[in-house]
C-alpha cells in the first residue's frame, strides 16, 4: 500500500497548493480525527452520513451545561434568560445562514426527517385531497418518500415522479405532464445523497408554482456544503439537519413561508405551544413556536451556532469549491481502479462530494468491513434510498463524501484500499 | 472491529465464498424457501430434496456478500446426507456460534466453525445467519405444511 501511494503524494502536493483553504490547519480543530482505527489512523469519508464536530462545538455543549443550563422561554432567572438568549440567537444565525430569511419562519425539529413529517402531517392533511397529485423525484431518501407514501395512502391522493436519466440527473423533458394542475405539492432533494447530483431547484420551483402546487426543497446534502438562498429558490418549505454540518444530532430546522405556517395546524401538542388553556379550550403561540412543543434541544441549538461560526469563517464558496476540487480527484482515482463503476453525474459543476460505486462483484457491505481494517469509514447499503438503488439495478453501493478536513491524501487512503480489496477478494 | 480482517474473512470462508457449493437448481424440490435481508440486500434460496428423513441433495442460490454466501455454500456442504434432526442441531449449534454462546447439545461443526470468526463483527452476524434461518424456517414451514412467505434475519 505504501508503495502504491507514492505517485499519489506528489500529486496532492500540487493540487493542495489551493491559498486560503487549509483542509490540515482545519484537521487540528477536529479531535476525532486524530484517533486510531485498530492501528491505522482514521480516514473518515462519511461525512453524508454526519459529519465530525470542531472542538467549538463540543465545547459549546459542554459549556452550556457547566454554565447556563436551563429550561427556555418560560423562566425568569438569569441562567433561563441567557439560556433563551443563545437559543434564539442560534436560530437567527441559522435563519441568516439560508439566505435571510425572518426568525419566525424557521421552527426548530430534531432532523430534516422530523421537519418534512411536519409538513406532510400538518400542511399534507389540510389540503391533500383524493383526486390530487404529489410531485416527488426517482432520487429521494426515504425521508421526503415514506411521508408522501402514507399520506398517500391515507388520502387517495397520487404519487407522480419526476425520472431520473441514465447519469443520474432528472430528466425535466416531460415536467408538464408530471407537475400537473392537480398538483398540490412538489418536493424534491437539492442535492442527492446517492448519486451527488444537484438539481436545478429554482426552475422546478417555478414550474411547480406556476402549478398552484407549494414547492418543498430538502436540503439536508446540500446547505452543509454550498451556498443556500432559500429565498432565491422561492421555496415554500425548505428543510435540514444540523448534525451534517458540524452541529451537534438532535437538530434540524424547517423553514417555512411565513403565511403557510400560519394557516397549518400544530404537529405536536403541549407546552410552549400554546398561548392560552382552560379546561375546555386551549390556542396556539405565535410561530415558530406554535410548532415547538415541549423543551427543544437546548443545547443542541446553542452548540450548533460555533458550527455555523464555523463555516462561515471559511466561507460556503470556498467550502464548495474545496470539495469540488476532492470530488474531481476521487473520481479520477476511483475511475483508474480495475473493477470499480461510478454512479452520478460525472461532471463536477453539477454534482457534490458523495461518490457511490460498486466495485466488481465484491458486496459493498464486504468492501465497507475491509476498508475499515484500514481505518477507512465509508458507507456501504442503500442509503436509505431504495428505489433509486433498485433504479440503478443494484442491491447496494458503497459511497464516500467528503468535507471540509478531507485531502486528497484521504482519497489516496481509499484507492489504494480498493485496489487491494479487489486482490483480497480474489480478482488477480 | 479494526486489524482482525482475516479472523472474518478466513481461508475456508474465502474458498466457499469464491466457489460456494450447492448452487445448482434442484429439479424438484420437497422444501423450498426464500430469505432476504432487504438492508443488506442479501437473498437467498434454499431447496432441499427428503427421502426417508435424510437431506438427499440441496440447492442454495445466494446473491450477498462475502460472508452470506460462504454461510450457505458450508450449509450445503454440511447438510448433504444428514437427517432432518441433525440438521437442526447443526443450526442450532451454528446460530450458538454466532451470537457467541454455548449450543443445548453440542454437534461436530468441523469446517463450519470457521463462522465462529463472525462473531466479533456485530454487524454481520445476520449476514451468516440468513441461510440457516432459511432453511429451518423452511423445515418448518414444510413439517407442518404451513406456506412459508419467506425469512429474514434483520
Amino acid at each position: 500500500m505504501k508503495s502504491e501511494n507514492t505517485g499519489g503524494t506528489i500529486l496532492r502536493e500540487k493540487r493542495e497548493a489551493t491559498a486560503g483553504f487549509d483542509p490540515e490547519a482545519i484537521m487540528a480543530d477536529f479531535p476525532i480525527l486524530t484517533r486510531k482505527i485498530g492501528s491505522n489512523k482514521l480516514v473518515y469519508l462519511d461525512n453524508a452520513a454526519t459529519t465530525q464536530k470542531p472542538t467549538s462545538v463540543i465545547e459549546a455543549l459542554n459549556s452550556y451545561y457547566r454554565v447556563m443550563n436551563a429550561n427556555v422561554h418560560r423562566g425568569l432567572h438569569t441562567l433561563a434568560e441567557e439560556s433563551t438568549a443563545a437559543f434564539e440567537e442560534a436560530r437567527r444565525k441559522t435563519a441568516l445562514f439560508i439566505g435571510g430569511v425572518k426568525s419566525e419562519e424557521l421552527i426548530i425539529t430534531r432532523n430534516a426527517t422530523e421537519s418534512i413529517n411536519i409538513v406532510a402531517a400538518s400542511w399534507g392533511r389540510k389540503n391533500i385531497r383524493r383526486g390530487d397529485r404529489i410531485v416527488l423525484t426517482e432520487m429521494e431518501h426515504h425521508a421526503n418518500l415514506v411521508p408522501w407514501i402514507a399520506l398517500s395512502k391515507e388520502t387517495g391522493a397520487e404519487l407522480a415522479y419526476i425520472p431520473i436519466d441514465s447519469q443520474g440527473v432528472l430528466d425535466l423533458e416531460n415536467i408538464d405532464s408530471i407537475i400537473t394542475d392537480n398538483t398540490k405539492i412538489v418536493s424534491l432533494t437539492q442535492m442527492s445523497n446517492v448519486l451527488g447530483t444537484i438539481n436545478p431547484v429554482e426552475e422546478i420551483g417555478r414550474i411547480a408554482h406556476a402549478a398552484g402546487a407549494v414547492f418543498l426543497v430538502d436540503g439536508a446534502q446540500s446547505a452543509p456544503h454550498m451556498p443556500v438562498n432559500v429565498k432565491a429558490m422561492d421555496a415554500d418549505f425548505y428543510v435540514f439537519s444540523a448534525h451534517k454540518m458540524l452541529g451537534p444530532t438532535g437538530i434540524g430546522f424547517l423553514y417555512g413561508r411565513e403565511n403557510i405556517l400560519n394557516s397549518m395546524e400544530p404537529f405536536l401538542y403541549g407546552g410552549e405551544m400554546i398561548r392560552e388553556v382552560r379546561y375546555d379550550y386551549a390556542d396556539w403561540n405565535i410561530l415558530p413556536w406554535k410548532f415547538e412543543a415541549g423543551t427543544p434541544n437546548i443545547a443542541g441549538a446553542i452548540g450548533f451556532s460555533p458550527a455555523l461560526d464555523y463555516l462561515n469563517s471559511l466561507g460556503m464558496e470556498s467550502i464548495r469549491d474545496h470539495e469540488k476540487k476532492l470530488t474531481a480527484y476521487a473520481i479520477e482515482r476511483l475511475s483508474e481502479i480495475k473493477g470499480i463503476m461510478i454512479y452520478g453525474p460525472k461532471d463536477i459543476e453539477s454534482r457534490g462530494g458523495a461518490v457511490s460505486f460498486t466495485h466488481g462483484e465484491i458486496h459493498p457491505h464486504d468492501l465497507a468491513t475491509f476498508l475499515d481494517s484500514r481505518g477507512i469509514a465509508i458507507r456501504a447499503g442503500h442509503h436509505c434510498a431504495q428505489p433509486l438503488v433498485k433504479k440503478l439495478g443494484l442491491n447496494a453501493t458503497a459511497r464516500a463524501s467528503f468535507y471540509i478536513y478531507n485531502t486528497n491524501s484521504d482519497i489516496d487512503d481509499l484507492a489504494a484500499g480498493l485496489a487491494e480489496a479487489w486482490r483480497y477478494f480474489g480478482h488477480g | 472491529m479494526g486489524d482482525n480482517l482475516d479472523d472474518l474473512y478466513r481461508d475456508i470462508i474465502m474458498d466457499h465464498y469464491k466457489y460456494p457449493r450447492g448452487k445448482k437448481k434442484l429439479e424438484k424440490a420437497d422444501v423450498k424457501n426464500e430469505g432476504k435481508n432487504p438492508v443488506c440486500g442479501d437473498e437467498i434460496e434454499v431447496s432441499l430434496k427428503v427421502n426417508s428423513g435424510k437431506v438427499e441433495d440441496i440447492s442454495v442460490e445466494c446473491i450477498g456478500c462475502a460472508i452470506s454466501v460462504a454461510s450457505g455454500s458450508m450449509l450445503a456442504d454440511a447438510i448433504r446426507g444428514k437427517t432432518i434432526d441433525e440438521v437442526k442441531k447443526i443450526a442450532a449449534n451454528i446460530k450458538a456460534v454466532l451470537i457467541g454462546e454455548k449450543a443445548e447439545e453440542a454437534v461436530e461443526l468441523g469446517d463450519l466453525e470457521a463462522l465462529e470468526g463472525v462473531n466479533k463483527f456485530p454487524v454481520r452476524v445476520k449476514c451468516a445467519l440468513l441461510s440457516w434461518t432459511t432453511l429451518i424456517d423452511g423445515l418448518e414451514a414444510w413439517e407442518t405444511g404451513e406456506g412459508k412467505n419467506g425469512s429474514t434475519t434483520e
